[in-house]
């Protein structure tokens, strides 16, 4: 299941819920990115998403990685408007029979919604406001699944 | 009538995220866009920028129904 909030979410609340009421499920991963203060220089992330559009594009990619790892469920959680440093961006779980297809489907997740998931990403900072592109890590972190 | 929408670097670009235009076609509607503002159009049509009706990447030209929502999506940064 993906959600996109505005607020703020508590990764170990999700966590918590996510793991509840399982007993054939060996293994689940998970991740949680923060935003960054990058030294001061960004006080605040802003996240655009395309309300539906978003959610759809992440839906059915995370469908197929369940399919690809073997997946029993996955949730994401993403966060969209305005985010301070230190308040959690994204939530990725992943629950399988044993770890590594959770481990490997949550960093597979992680390394497309970095790059390529519909968002748009904008930093402000004492110098101003600035889009951001993916980075080249970003880029050779997802094609190393292709 | 289409409902317009601009995401990210374009809604700056433009100042204004939503509008609606009389255009039956993607074509007119770009058109239409550049009588207004050419350097948007130009932006528009620019490297990497896809467009959307109703929620559905399209490629090239579209014929547009009463009510479509248009949506031009800046290369997409990831979360």
């Amino acid at each position: 299941m993906i959600t996109l909030t505005e607020a703020p979410f508590e990764p170990g609340a999700l966590l918590t819920a996510f793991c509840a009421g399982r007993d054939e499920t060996g293994a689940v991963a998970s991740f949680v990115g923060l935003a960054r203060a990058e030294g001061g220089a960004a006080s605040i992330l802003e996240l655009e998403a395309y309300p539906g559009f978003t959610e759809s594009a992440i839906e059915t990619f995370a469908v197929e990685a369940a399919e690809r790892f073997g997946l029993q469920s996955w949730r994401i959680v993403h966060r969209v408007g305005k985010i301070a440093p230190g308040e959690a961006v994204v939530f990725v779980a992943t629950a399988s029979k044993h770890r590594r297809a959770a481990f490997e489907a949550c960093d597979f997740l992680m390394d497309w919604l970095k790059s390529r998931a519909p968002f748009w990403k904008k930093e402000h900072g004492p110098a101003g406001a600035r889009w951001i592109e993916p980075t080249a890590q970003d880029r050779t972190d997802a094609q190393r699944w292709d | 009538m289409a409902r317009v929408l601009l995401f990210g670097r374009l809604a700056d670009q433009a100042g204004w995220r939503e509008r609606e235009v009389e255009a039956e076609s993607l074509a007119a509607l770009r058109a239409c866009l550049a009588n207004d503002d050419a350097e948007l159009a130009e932006a528009l049509a620019g490297p990497g920028v896809q467009v959307a009706v109703d929620k559905t990447l399209v490629r090239g030209e579209a014929v547009l129904a009463a009510g479509v929502e248009v949506a031009f999506l800046p290369p997409m940064s990831g979360g």
